[in-house]
C-alpha cells in the first residue's frame, strides 16, 4: 500500500515517526491557523538522450524535502527544507505561523489516513528496464527512423522517467500519501532539401513505466509521426494572415482549451476577481456544443493524480457543460474563500513550492460530426493539425497557441501545407464560435508541461475536431 | 562582500565529490555545489498575501571514462549521498557511447583571474521590513489612477547564494552573489474590457533598485494605457520593439548563433561567421566582467575564463556561443560560454525612445509578445503581440489581439535603428528595435 511505503521511505528514512508530524503540526497550530499542512516529498529522476547516432548525455537525480504551510483568512506563511529532520521542520514551523493573525482551527494528532484510488501502478519506471536496455531502445529508435526518409539529417531521441513519492499530512488529522510515476519519449528530426532545413517532432508518455514505450511499437510510432511532420514542413508555403474559419485537428490541438479558457477558470484568478471569467458562472461562454471537463482520474494519464498535492482525491469536474460555465478549478486555500469545496486541483511543482490551482487533463467531450464532414463545410480556412506551445493573459482574456503543422483548406478539401504560425483569440467569446464538434474526441499523447508563477506541472489535453468560426491566424501572407 | 568561510565549506564539498569520482575511476570530473536562500513576500490590497522562506541547495558531478560521461545531481549533501550520486554518474558514463568531443576544457583555457565583480550585497531586511517595501509598491499602484480596479499584488524577493565549481584539471573556485527584485501587477477597467500589466525593478545591490513608489507606479501607467485596446486590420507597416521585448529579438539571434544549434544544424544562421547577419551599424558585444551587474562572472559553467569581445561588428558576425562541447564539434575554440552569454551589450544608437517613435512614423509599437512561435530551425517567426498604434510619431490608441510575423533572418538584416533607450534589468542589454516592416494579422 502506498501509504505503508511512503512512510517508510520518508519518514522512517530520516528517522522521523507519525508522532514527529504530530509535533510539527501542533508547532504550526499554535496560532490560531484556519489550514495548514506539512508536504514531504522524495524524487528520482532520471534521462537519457542519443544524438548524432549515439548516446550523449545520461543524468540521475535525487532530490528530497519537507514544505510547511500556515494559512490564516487569504494570507499563507510557507518555509521548505531538503534536509527532513525533526528541529530544522519545527523551525520552519515556528516561521510561518508568523503569517496567522486571526483563525479558529483546532489541534488535532493525525488519526485519518486516507486512501486513494489507484489510476496508476506504484512503479519505479527508473528500474523498469536496465540501462543497456534503455540505451537499445534509444538506439532502435534512432535507427529505424533514420531508414524511413533518405533526407533526414539528424534525429535526437531522449528518455526520461521520474519517480515521486509524496507523503501530505494535514490540520484536520488526516496523513495522505501517493507514488507517482511518469515517462517521457521525445523524437526530433532535422531534415534537408536543396538548402531547405525542416524540424518535426513528436513524443508521448504517461504514468506508467517504460514498458509503456515498447507497447505495440508506439517508441517506433514517435519517430515515424517526427518524419511525416518534417516532410509535409518541407513543401509548406506562406501561412494566411487575418481572421479566418479554423479546423483544428483532435487531440493536441485541445491545448486550444487549456489556454483560452482553463486558466482563466482556475480558482485563485477567479477569487481575486483578475480572470476574464470571474463572476461569470452560469453565463454563456461558448456554443451549445461544447462541454468541457478537467478529469484528473484518467487511468495512467500525464495530468492524472491519485491525490493533488493537498491530499484532495482527484475529480472530473465540469468547468463547461452545453456551453455553460459551471465552475472553477480549485484547491482548499481557493475553495475555502470563495465557500465552495476543492475540486483536486491543488498542486505543486514540488515541496519547495506552493500548491495553487492547476490544471489535470482538460478536454472537451465529443460531438456528433464526421471530421471529413466538417472539413468539407469550409470554403476557405486552415486546418491545424499539431501544435508547439501556447499562453494566455488570463485578465484579457487573449490566448495564443502556435500551430506546428497546418494546411489551407479550400472549397472544402485540404489543398496544402502552410508553414506554422500563431493564432490568437479572446478566451472567453472563441468558444461560442464553435459550429461543428467531431465524434472522434481523442487525448493527447503524454507531452504537456503547463507553467504558472514559475511553478512547472505535467498535464494533458484533448478535444474532438473543432470547427471554429473566425479566429485569427498570424502567417505572413498578408 | 564575500563570506570566504562558506566559499570554503562548499569547495570541501565539491573536492570531495571530485576526490570520489577519481577513487570511482573516473578518469576526469567536473562538481558543483550551490546554496541559496532567500526570502519572499507578496502583498495584495494593502495586506500581506504570502511570506515564504527559500533555501536551496544542489550538488551536481559529470564524471568521464575517457570519452564517455556521466551526470548525476542531487540535494542530499551526506556523505552517502555523495557517494550514491557519483555511483550513479559513473553508471551512466559506463553506458554513455564515446564520444570524441567530450571531455573538460582545455587546462590552459581555465580562467586564472577572479576579480572581486562586487555581486554580493545582500540585503538585511526582515519579513515585516519586506512586506512594509511590498505594500508600499503596490500602494503607489493602486493611488496612481481612479481606474486602477484590482491588484495581483506587488512582490519583494531577495537571494543570496554562493555557487562554487571545481575539475580535476585542479580548477576549484567559488563566489557569492545576491539578486534583488521589487514588482508589481495591477489592474485596470472591468468586465470585458479588463486589462493588466506589470513593472519590475532587480539589481545586485537592493540600492540600486528603483524605487518601491516608483515600480508601483510604472505598473499602474503601463496598465491604465491599455485600457481600451482593440484589435487592428491585418497589414504590413513598420514595428518597434520597446526595449524589454527587443531582448527577445537578440535572444533569438543568440540562440541560433549558440555552439549547440550549430552543431546540431538546427539553426537559420548556419555558417554566417563572417557574413552581414545585421545591418553595418549594428555592434553587439559581451563584457563578463562589468561590476554589479547580472551577467557578470570571471568564468563560464566549465570553469573557462570568459572575455570581452565583438560578437557582432558592423554587422558581421565575428564570433558564435560556445561551450568546450560545441567548439570541439565545430572545430573551433570555446568562447567561454557553457552556461549562456555575460552581459550581452547592443551598442544603443543615438535616439532616446522619443526619437525612435517619431523614426517609427506610422506603425505598431509592441510592448508585449505572447506564446512561443519563433522556429530556430527556419527563423520564421509569428507570435501574438499586445502594444500601441502610432501615427507620425505620436501614439494613438492601445492594440491588443494581433499577431506579427515574419523570417528572423530577414527582420534582423531590416533594422533600422537601435535607441539609446537600454534596459538594464536582464543579461541582454539593448535599447528600442525598430523593423522596416512586419506582417501584422487582425481583425
Amino acid at each position: 500500500m502506498p501509504l505503508e511505503q511512503v512512510k517508510q521511505s520518508i519518514l522512517a528514512g530520516n528517522g522521523l515517526q507519525t508522532q514527529d508530524i504530530d509535533r510539527i503540526m501542533a508547532a504550526l497550530l499554535s496560532a490560531p491557523v484556519d489550514a495548514a499542512d506539512i508536504y514531504f516529498q522524495s524524487s528520482h529522476f532520471e534521462s537519457w538522450s542519443l544524438e548524432g547516432g549515439i548516446i550523449k548525455e545520461g543524468s540521475h537525480s535525487i532530490e528530497h524535502g519537507a514544505g510547511v504551510r500556515a494559512i490564516s483568512g487569504d494570507k499563507t506563511g510557507f518555509a521548505y527544507s531538503d534536509r527532513i529532520e525533526l528541529p530544522i521542520l519545527l523551525e520552519a514551523a515556528n516561521n510561518v505561523k508568523a503569517i496567522v493573525r486571526q483563525g479558529q482551527q483546532a489541534q488535532r494528532r493525525i488519526d485519518t489516513y486516507r486512501g486513494a484510488p489507484c489510476l496508476y501502478r506504484p512503479v519505479n519506471p527508473l528500474k523498469s528496464l536496465d540501462d543497456r536496455q534503455k540505451i537499445e531502445l534509444l538506439m532502435r529508435v534512432d535507427r529505424e527512423t533514420r531508414k524511413l526518409d533518405s533526407r533526414i539529417e539528424e534525429v535526437m531521441v531522449s528518455l526520461i522517467a521520474a519517480y515521486d513519492h509524496v507523503l501530505i499530512a494535514n490540520q484536520d488529522g488526516s496523513l495522505a500519501a501517493d507514488i507517482r510515476p511518469l515517462v517521457r519519449m521525445n523524437v526530433t528530426v532535422i531534415m534537408v532539401e536543396k538548402g531547405r532545413r525542416e524540424q518535426g517532432s513528436m513524443g508521448g508518455g504517461g504514468r506508467s513505466d517504460y514498458g509503456y514505450f515498447l507497447e505495440g511499437d508506439r517508441a517506433l510510432e514517435y519517430g515515424r509521426e517526427a518524419v511525416r511532420q518534417a516532410q509535409v514542413n518541407l513543401q509548406a508555403q506562406e501561412a494566411p494572415a487575418g481572421n479566418m474559419t479554423v479546423v483544428l485537428g483532435s487531440g493536441w490541438p485541445g491545448i486550444l482549451l487549456h489556454e483560452a479558457i482553463g486558466h482563466g477558470l482556475e480558482g485563485d484568478f477567479n477569487r481575486k476577481g483578475t480572470s476574464a471569467f470571474s463572476g461569470r458562472v452560469g453565463e454563456r461562454v461558448a456554443s451549445d456544443l461544447c462541454t468541457v471537463v478537467d478529469d484528473g482520474t484518467l487511468q495512467g494519464r500525464r495530468g492524472s493524480l491519485n491525490i493533488d498535492d493537498e491530499g484532495t482525491p482527484t475529480e472530473n469536474t465540469v468547468l463547461i457543460e452545453k456551453g455553460i460555465l459551471k465552475g472553477y478549478m480549485q484547491d482548499k486555500l481557493n475553495a475555502r474563500l470563495m465557500g465552495v469545496v476543492p475540486t483536486g486541483n491543488g498542486r505543486r511543482e514540488s515541496y519547495a513550492h506552493l500548491p495553487m490551482p492547476r490544471m489535470t487533463n482538460t478536454y472537451m467531450l465529443p460531438g456528433q460530426s464526421d471530421p471529413e464532414e466538417i472539413i468539407a463545410s469550409v470554403k476557405k480556412g486552415l486546418y491545424a493539425r499539431n501544435f508547439g506551445g501556447g499562453q494566455v493573459d488570463i485578465t484579457s482574456g487573449k490566448f495564443v497557441f502556435s500551430a506546428s503543422e497546418a494546411y489551407l483548406i479550400e472549397n472544402g478539401k485540404i489543398t496544402r501545407p502552410v508553414k506554422g504560425a500563431t493564432l490568437i483569440g479572446n478566451g472567453p467569446d472563441v468558444l461560442t464560435k464553435v459550429s461543428m464538434v467531431g465524434n472522434d474526441m481523442a487525448l493527447d499523447s503524454g507531452v504537456g508541461t503547463c507553467g504558472k508563477d514559475g511553478q512547472s506541472v505535467p498535464v494533458g489535453v484533448g478535444q474532438p475536431t473543432l470547427k471554429i468560426d473566425g479566429l485569427t491566424v498570424g502567417g505572413t501572407g498578408v | 562582500m564575500q563570506n570566504q568561510e562558506e566559499i570554503d565549506r562548499l569547495k570541501e564539498v565539491v573536492q570531495h565529490l571530485l576526490d570520489e569520482a577519481r577513487l570511482q575511476g573516473a578518469t576526469a570530473a567536473e562538481a558543483a555545489f550551490s546554496v541559496d536562500n532567500g526570502l519572499s513576500v507578496s502583498a495584495r490590497l494593502g495586506d500581506v498575501e504570502t511570506v515564504e522562506y527559500h533555501c536551496d541547495q544542489g550538488v551536481g558531478v559529470t564524471v568521464y571514462f575517457g570519452k564517455k560521461k556521466g551526470s548525476a545531481s542531487t540535494n542530499d549533501i551526506s556523505a552517502g549521498s555523495l557517494k550514491e550520486t557519483v555511483k550513479a554518474a559513473c553508471s551512466i558514463a559506463r553506458y554513455a557511447s564515446e564520444d570524441e568531443f567530450a571531455g573538460l576544457p582545455d587546462p590552459e583555457l581555465l580562467a586564472t583571474e577572479f576579480p572581486d565583480l562586487d555581486l554580493n550585497h545582500p540585503w538585511a531586511l526582515n519579513a515585516e521590513q519586506a512586506i512594509e517595501v511590498a505594500i508600499e509598491c503596490e500602494n503607489a499602484a493602486r493611488g496612481y489612477s481612479s481606474e486602477i480596479s484590482n491588484s495581483e499584488g506587488a512582490s519583494v524577493n531577495t537571494h543570496q547564494g554562493t555557487r562554487v565549481f571545481g575539475n580535476s584539471s585542479g580548477f576549484l573556485q567559488g563566489y557569492q552573489s545576491s539578486r534583488h527584485s521589487v514588482s508589481c501587477s495591477v489592474l485596470a477597467g472591468s468586465g470585458d474590457s479588463m486589462q493588466r500589466d506589470y513593472w519590475y525593478s532587480v539589481a545586485r545591490n537592493p540600492f540600486d533598485l528603483e524605487s518601491a513608489a516608483q515600480v508601483g507606479e510604472q505598473a499602474a501607467q503601463r496598465t491604465v494605457a491599455r485600457l481600451g485596446a482593440r484589435t487592428l486590420g491585418t497589414r504590413q507597416c513598420p514595428v518597434l520593439f520597446a526595449p524589454e521585448m527587443a531582448s527577445g529579438l537578440i535572444g533569438a539571434l543568440l540562440g541560433a548563433i549558440s555552439g549547440g544549434s550549430l552543431y546540431r544544424k538546427s539553426s537559420f544562421l548556419l555558417d554566417s561567421l563572417g557574413t552581414q547577419i545585421l545591418p553595418e551599424f549594428v555592434r553587439i558585444h559581451e563584457q563578463p566582467l562589468l561590476p554589479r551587474a547580472l551577467g557578470s562572472a570571471s568564468y563560464d559553467a566549465e570553469g573557462v575564463a570568459t572575455r570581452a569581445r565583438d560578437i557582432v561588428g558592423s554587422g558581421i558576425l565575428q564570433s558564435y556561443i560556445l561551450s568546450t562541447y560545441s567548439a570541439r564539434k565545430l572545430g573551433m575554440q570555446t568562447t567561454g560560454n557553457a552556461g549562456g552569454v555575460h552581459n550581452l551589450i547592443v551598442e544603443p544608437g543615438d535616439r532616446d525612445f522619443a526619437g525612435m517613435l517619431k523614426l517609427l512614423g506610422t506603425g505598431l509599437l509592441v510592448t508585449e509578445l505572447m506564446g512561443q512561435g519563433v522556429n530556430r530551425v527556419t527563423g520564421d517567426y509569428s507570435r501574438g503581440a499586445a502594444g500601441f498604434w502610432v501615427e507620425n510619431g505620436a501614439i494613438q490608441f492601445p492594440v491588443q489581439e494581433i499577431t506579427i510575423a515574419g523570417n528572423l533572418k530577414d527582420m534582423l538584416r531590416n533594422i533600422v535603428a537601435i535607441g539609446s533607450d537600454t534596459d538594464l534589468r536582464g543579461n541582454i542589454r539593448v535599447g528600442s528595435i525598430l523593423l522596416e516592416r512586419m506582417a501584422i494579422a487582425g481583425e
